[in-house]
């Protein structure tokens, strides 16, 4: 059994949320792609409250929620610290990722919606994106300063997944001369070391979210 | 040093109860400040422009937001005292999920419990007690969830307490007879002194239930 085992799916942005954080702290890891119309024994055993991925097992034990995970990984490897070390800029960390856990989700109902409830959607993601723009990034590179931490991390799936999600539901919500930092912030983070080598593939991606979105209006 | 903290709030709000319970633990000396939330006052909509939120917690004139945060800060701040997290980062991990687990189910279930009625109301109930067995398998025989003394997940749960009786009048239903441990282990905490001062009386949250329902319409 390997040391650490990271359960995932390839286009989740919050399997890849763990794995960037592995890759960053040179954490070395087992990847266990799940099947999440067929979920596997054993992550029903791990993660028995949500039955979701990612799950992050460390010597057997597992770890749930993404977010969860990652602060596991910055306080048991603390090499390449991902969270600042001041109590409260660490504070105002917290809070930007706690925005996109709560606000995120809007992007995934655009993606599975049509009609008055994505108008909504959009409305909500749009309005998601201008806190961000306005209040979150200041004028740093990175929502970390001059490197990746956390606050990034968490905020990948702004950076990869929504450009898809823009490109299936065909709204174009990120504009570039409407939210110019975060547009510039998105190049940035793409072309960061270890993330520009670990992001799925655009084009798989594409295929993938088409079809989930016809099979989710489908059932709807 | 002087220390500045004040604490904007609402004397109802299990939220700004759990900060009320952590900066108590750690014998901070605070302002507790009483915001009317039909008319907001200029300091909180300056101190949390992104939620216009209760509760907020303010340091110096620094502000931290969201009630979960603000706890883990003043854990991190007034570390010599009483830790709320443990130290060992598996187990900060499991009281993590925990917290959020409460933040997820017990409010907005909790909330459909007197907002609705029939089937809806049925089935918020029937979430809310599964909720809060699961919630009693993680307590377990330990005193408290944090062990042998109060922690992180105990902060984050005991203030929806003081809702129980609110809960169950407008539900009509009794949690004690399916959550007798859960029961036992809120009786334990309020034997604190840190959780009495903090949370309010419960017939007062269901008087205050009443005039929400009737402000909304709700019957």
């Amino acid at each position: 059994m390997a040391e650490i085992e990271l359960h995932g799916t390839w286009p989740s942005p919050y399997s890849y949320r763990v794995l960037w954080a592995l890759k960053l702290k040179g954490i070395p890891y087992e990847y266990v792609e799940e099947d999440l119309f067929n979920k596997s024994p054993l992550l029903l055993q791990y993660n028995p409250v949500y039955k979701k991925i990612p799950v992050l097992v460390h010597g057997g034990k597992p770890i749930c929620e993404s977010v969860i995970i990652l602060q596991y990984l910055d306080e048991t490897w603390p090499q390449n610290p991902l969270l600042p070390s001041d109590p409260y800029e660490r504070a105002v960390a917290r809070f930007w990722i706690k925005f996109i856990e709560d606000k995120g989700p809007s992007v995934w109902v655009v993606h599975r919606t049509s009609g008055e409830e994505q108008e909504k959607a959009v409305k909500d993601t749009l309005e998601m994106l201008k806190t961000i723009e306005e209040q979150a990034l200041g004028g740093k590179k990175y929502f970390g300063g001059d490197k990746i931490g956390m606050v990034d991390i968490a905020y990948g799936v702004i950076a990869h997944w929504l450009e898809v999600v823009e490109e299936v539901v065909g709204i174009k919500m990120l504009e570039p001369y409407k939210f110019p930092r975060l547009h510039a912030w998105t190049k940035n983070f793409k072309e960061a070391p270890i993330i520009v080598d670990n992001l799925p593939d655009r084009d798989e991606m594409l295929v993938y979210f088409k079809q989930a979105r016809e099979k989710l209006l489908a059932s709807a | 040093m002087a220390e500045e903290v004040i604490l904007l709030d609402f004397w109802s709000s299990p939220f700004g109860m759990r900060v009320r319970i952590a900066l108590a633990e750690k014998g901070v000396k605070y302002e507790y400040r009483e915001e009317d939330l039909r008319n907001k006052s200029p300091l909180l909509l300056q101190m949390n422009p992104v939620h216009k939120k209760i509760p907020v917690l303010i340091h110096n004139g620094k502000p931290i937001c969201e009630s979960l945060i603000a706890v883990q800060y003043v854990d991190e701040v007034w570390k010599d005292k009483s830790p709320l997290l443990p130290s060992d980062p598996y187990l900060r991990a499991q009281a993590r999920f925990w917290a959020d687990f409460i933040d997820k189910k017990i409010y907005d279930i909790g909330r459909k419990i007197w907002t609705t009625k029939g089937d809806e109301q049925e089935a918020a109930k029937k979430e809310f007690i599964e909720a809060l067995k699961l919630l009693e398998g993680e307590l377990g025989n330990k005193p408290y969830f944090g062990g042998e003394s109060m922690g992180y997940v105990d902060v984050a749960l005991i203030p929806f307490y003081s809702w129980f009786y609110a809960y169950e009048t407008c539900g009509n239903f009794s949690i004690e007879p399916e959550c007798p441990v859960l029961i036992a282990w809120a009786k334990r905490c309020l034997q604190k002194e840190s959780v009495s001062k903090s949370l309010p009386d419960p017939q007062k949250v269901y008087e205050f239930v009443l005039v929400l329902k009737k402000k909304f319409g709700i019957e």
